[in-house]
C-alpha cells in the first residue's frame, strides 16, 4: 500500500479563488492511500516546496500528487523536488485544477466538485504507480541544416565555429537562397550581396560544413541525437571536382530559352548553367530538360567546349545516408502565385511586375544590367506606381491571412531608390497601413516621403488596366476620400510572402508540426521560439513566420546555440515511460510493429515458460532508446501485451474509475 | 446628433450575413466601384458606418440606389466583408419597414400611368402596413 501525499495549490487567487482548496484537501483524506494533504499559497515557490520534501520524509511518503496548474508547467519542478526528497521522481502526479478546472469554471461549488475529482483520480492513478529510472541514449555529434539561404547559411557558420560538424543540404544548384537575390537591403541600403557572398564563401571555406547543393532531404528516422537521414543529391551532369566554374560552357551552349530562375524568369539562360557569378559551389549544372543532347542525343557542345573535362551526360542521382545528432529547418520562402489577381493585370501585362522582379531589374547583374527600364519595350518609365497588402492579410481565399511583415521596409526601399535614382520618375504608393517597427525603420520610411518625395496614398487599388498603351490605376484615397484614376507606366505588387512548398513534406518526415499557413510551430511563441516541439528539430527564419534580414541572423544564431548546447552533451537522459511488452501474452501477430512511427518494435524468436510449458514463440520487443512513449503500440494490441510504463491500462482504468466513481 | 443603433447595426449583419467588424478599412471595394463618383457615401464608409450603428443616415442616403449591384466589391475585398450583401440588406430593410412606403387601394388611380409596371403598384399596396 502506497503512502501517498496531496498537495493542494492556491495559485494565488487563479485556484483558491474559484476552487475551495480546503474542501479539496478534506476530500482527498478520505481517499485509499492518502497518508497526509495540505495547502499552500504557491506550492512551487522555495516555501511549498520545502513544505513537501518535509512531508515526504515525516510521513515516510511513497508518492505525491500536487494538485496545481498544467504538468506542462511544473510537473519537471516537483519532480525534482521528490528527488530532492528522496523519492523516485515517477512517483509524482500533477492533478490540472487551473487550466482544465478554476480557469474555465465560474461556479465556486461545481469548480471544486471538479477538482476533488480530479485529484482523486491522481491519487488513484499514484497508487498504482511504480518507481522508474531514465536510461541513456547517445549523441551524434553532426548537425544538418535544410535549406541554404541567409538563415541556413548563418546557422551552419555558428554550430561550424563552435567546432561542430554541420552539413547543409540545398534544393538549388547554389546556396545564397533569396538574399542572393536582392539588390539592396534596408534600413542602411548596402548592396544585398556584398554582404551576404563573403559567407557564403565562409560556408563553402568552412572545414565543418559539407554542402550538399541541388539536393533534398529525401528520409528522416531516428530521434532526438540520433537521426538517420536519406539524402538525394540530383545529378548535376558536371563533375563538381572538376568544374572550374569558368562558363565557357554557357557562352557555347546553343540550348538558350530556358528561364533564368535566378532573375525571376525576365530573361533566358542557356541549358547548362551558372545560377549566378558569386555561386556557391561555382558549378555549372545541366538541364536535362532543356539540354538539347538530353533531348535529341545530339550537340554535346559543352563537353566539347570544357578543357576541365568536367561534363559527365551520364551522372546519376546519388543517394547518401548520414547521422545526425540535431536537425534545423531553415526552408524560407517564396513570394506567392498571383494567379487569383486577375484585377492587377500581372499575368497579362509585363509592366506590371512582382517587387522581387523589380529587385532583379534594379541589380547591376540583372535582366536590364540595373537599369529601371519597362519589360514590355525596354523604355524608360516616367510614373511608377507600387500597390502593397497584394494578398497579404487576406481571408478571402485568395491570399494569406497574416501581415508579411517585410513589404512595408522594401516598399519604402524601392520607391526611395527609384527617386534618388531617377529623380523625373512619379512613385506613389497605395498603402492599408505602414508598419514599419524595428530600429530605424519608420525614420527610414518618413525619409522615402520627406527627403525623396515619394506619394504615399491611404487606399487601395481597385484594378488595373490597358488604355490607349497605357497602363491606368482605379484607386482610392481614403483620407480625401475620393476615388483616383492614375495613368502609370509600371505597377510593381508587393506580394504576399508564403512558406517554401518543400516545408510540409519535410515537417511530416521529422515529425515536426505545421500551423495552418504551412508555417513550423515553435515549442513555445515566446519562450522556445526556435525549436519544434518535437525534440532535437530547430527553426530558423522565415519557414518559422515572416522575418525580415536582421531577424532571421538573429533567429539563425539562436538556433545555432540551442543545436551547440544540444551536440556540447554526451548523453541524452530518455524518457523512462516507454513501452514493454508482456512476451507470455503477445501473440506475435506484428501490428504493434506496423503503427510504432519510430521504428522501435521488431519481433524475435524466443523460448518461453508459460507456466511451466516450455516453448519457442515470435514475441514483439521494444529498443527503448528509440521508443518515445507515443502509446500507439498499446491501444493496437489486441491481446493486451503491450502496455505503457508510467501510463498502463491498470493506472489509466483507476483513473477513469476515480472520476466515474 | 446622428442617431446610433448597435440592435439595427445587429439587424443589418444578420439581413446581410455580413460581420462588417471583419473590415480592415483598406479601400478596395471604393477603388473597385463603378458608382463610386455617384454616391454620396462610399463603400467603405457604409460598411464602417453599419459596424457604428449609423443606419439611418444610410436609409436615407442616395448611395443605396446608386449600387448596380456588379459585386466586383465582393468579389474583390480580401476580409470577406462583401459590401455589395450589405447594400441589398439595408434596401431590403428600408423597403420592409412598418408603415413604409405603402400606399392604400384609394391611392391607385392616380398612379396608374403607362410606363409604371402594374407589378409596382401592387407590389406597394401588398407591402405591410400594421
Amino acid at each position: 500500500m502506497q503512502k501517498i501525499g496531496v498537495f493542494v495549490c492556491w495559485c494565488g487567487s487563479n485556484i483558491a479563488a474559484t476552487v475551495d482548496v480546503a474542501e479539496v484537501v478534506q476530500a482527498v483524506k478520505t481517499q485509499p492511500g492518502v497518508a497526509f494533504a495540505t495547502d499552500y499559497q504557491y506550492m512551487c515557490s522555495e516555501a511549498g516546496q520545502s513544505i513537501i520534501k518535509n512531508a515526504i520524509k515525516e510521513h515516510d511518503l511513497t508518492g505525491i500528487v500536487v494538485c496545481s496548474c498544467s504538468p506542462r508547467m511544473h510537473e519537471a519542478t516537483f519532480r525534482k523536488t521528490a528527488q530532492a526528497a528522496g523519492l523516485n521522481p515517477y512517483m509524482v502526479e500533477i492533478a490540472n485544477i487551473r487550466e482544465h478546472c478554476s480557469w474555465i469554471h465560474k461556479d465556486k461549488n461545481e469548480a471544486t466538485q471538479k477538482a476533488i475529482i480530479l485529484a482523486n483520480a491522481a491519487v488513484a492513478k499514484v497508487n498504482l504507480n511504480a518507481p522508474l529510472v531514465q536510461g541513456e541514449s547517445s549523441v551524434t555529434k553532426r548537425a544538418l541544416v535544410i535549406g541554404g539561404g541567409i538563415a541556413g547559411i548563418q546557422t551552419a557558420l555558428d554550430i561550424a565555429e563552435a567546432g561542430y560538424e554541420v552539413d547543409i543540404v540545398e534544393k538549388e544548384p547554389t546556396i545564397g537562397g533569396k538574399m542572393a537575390q536582392l539588390d539592396k537591403t534596408f534600413p542602411t541600403l548596402d548592396c544585398s550581396a556584398c554582404i551576404l557572398t563573403p559567407k557564403m564563401v565562409d560556408v563553402a571555406a568552412n572545414e565543418n560544413i559539407t554542402l550538399y547543393t541541388y539536393s533534398e532531404v529525401e528520409q528522416v528516422k531516428g530521434f532526438v541525437g540520433n537521426f538517420s537521414v536519406t539524402i538525394k543529391k540530383k545529378a548535376r551532369y558536371v563533375k563538381e571536382d572538376l568544374c572550374t566554374g569558368c562558363g565557357e560552357c554557357m557562352s557555347k551552349c546553343p540550348s538558350k530559352k530556358g528561364k533564368d530562375e535566378f532573375n525571376c524568369g525576365l530573361n533566358n539562360r542557356t541549358a547548362i548553367n551558372i545560377p549566378f557569378a558569386q555561386a556557391i559551389p561555382n558549378v555549372a549544372y545541366i538541364d536535362a530538360e532543356q539540354c538539347i543532347k538530353f533531348k535529341t542525343g545530339k550537340c554535346g557542345l559543352c563537353e566539347k567546349t570544357c578543357s576541365a573535362n568536367a561534363i559527365d551526360y551520364n551522372q546519376k542521382d546519388e543517394i547518401i545516408e548520414r547521422e545526425y545528432g540535431a536537425i534545423v529547418m531553415a526552408t524560407g520562402y517564396e513570394p506567392i502565385k498571383l494567379d487569383k489577381f486577375d484585377e492587377y493585370q500581372y499575368s497579362k501585362h509585363p509592366d506590371v511586375i512582382t517587387s522581387l522582379e523589380l529587385e532583379r531589374i534594379m541589380n547591376a547583374a540583372g535582366p536590364t544590367g540595373g537599369t529601371l527600364l519597362k519589360m514590355s519595350d525596354k523604355e524608360h518609365p516616367h510614373s511608377v506606381t507600387f500597390i502593397q497588402c497584394v494578398g497579404s492579410r487576406d481571408i478571402s481565399g485568395r491570399g494569406k491571412p497574416y501581415c508579411s511583415k517585410i513589404c512595408c521596409m522594401y516598399t519604402a526601399k524601392h520607391a526611395m531608390l527609384i527617386r534618388d535614382k531617377y529623380p523625373d520618375v512619379e512613385v506613389n504608393v497605395f498603402y492599408i497601413d505602414v508598419r514599419t517597427p524595428g530600429k530605424n525603420f519608420d525614420e527610414f520610411y518618413r525619409r522615402a516621403v520627406e527627403e525623396y518625395g515619394v506619394n504615399y496614398i491611404k487606399g487601395q487599388v481597385g484594378k488595373v488596366y490597358e488604355k490607349d498603351g497605357h497602363l491606368v490605376v482605379q484607386a482610392v484615397d481614403l483620407i480625401a476620400n475620393k476615388q483616383l484614376v492614375l495613368d502609370t507606366d509600371m505597377v510593381v505588387l508587393a506580394t504576399a510572402i508564403e512558406p517554401s512548398k518543400t516545408a510540409r513534406d519535410l515537417a511530416s518526415m521529422l515529425t515536426a508540426s505545421i500551423d495552418t499557413n504551412d508555417f513550423i510551430t515553435e515549442a513555445h511563441p515566446k519562450l522556445r521560439p526556435v525549436e519544434s516541439p518535437t525534440a532535437g528539430i530547430f527553426l530558423s527564419g522565415v519557414c518559422q513566420g515572416p522575418k525580415d534580414i536582421p531577424e532571421t541572423v538573429s533567429q539563425a544564431g539562436a538556433a545555432a546555440a540551442k543545436v551547440i548546447g544540444l551536440l556540447a552533451k554526451d548523453k541524452l537522459l530518455t524518457n523512462p515511460c516507454v513501452a514493454h511488452s508482456d512476451e507470455l501474452l503477445c501473440n506475435g501477430c506484428s501490428q504493434c510493429e506496423k503503427v510504432c512511427p519510430y521504428g522501435a518494435i521488431s519481433y524475435i524468436d524466443k523460448e518461453v515458460n508459460d507456466h511451466g510449458v516450455r516453448e519457442t514463440r515470435r514475441v514483439a520487443q521494444v529498443n527503448e532508446a528509440l521508443c518515445q512513449g507515443c502509446g500507439a503500440c498499446t491501444v493496437t494490441c489486441p491481446s493486451g501485451a503491450m502496455d505503457l510504463k508510467g501510463f498502463t491500462n491498470r493506472q489509466i482504468m483507476a483513473e477513469v474509475d476515480a472520476i466515474c466513481k | 446628433m446622428v442617431h446610433k443603433s448597435l440592435e439595427q447595426a445587429c439587424l443589418i449583419m444578420d439581413r446581410s450575413g455580413v460581420d462588417t467588424r471583419k473590415c480592415m478599412m483598406c479601400g478596395k471595394c471604393s477603388a473597385t466601384c463603378p458608382a463610386f463618383d455617384e454616391m454620396d457615401y462610399h463603400p467603405h464608409q457604409f460598411v464602417k458606418m453599419v459596424t457604428e450603428g449609423d443606419i439611418e443616415s444610410l436609409l436615407s442616403s442616395k448611395s443605396l440606389w446608386k449600387c448596380l449591384s456588379c459585386f466586383a466589391c465582393v468579389e474583390r475585398c480580401p476580409r470577406g466583408v462583401e459590401p455589395a450583401n450589405v447594400v441589398e440588406a439595408l434596401r431590403v430593410t428600408l423597403l420592409r419597414r412598418q408603415g413604409e412606403n405603402y400606399i392604400t387601394a384609394d391611392d391607385i388611380p392616380g398612379l396608374l400611368d403607362d410606363k409604371l409596371p402594374q407589378q409596382a403598384i401592387v407590389s406597394a399596396f401588398r407591402k405591410y402596413k400594421k
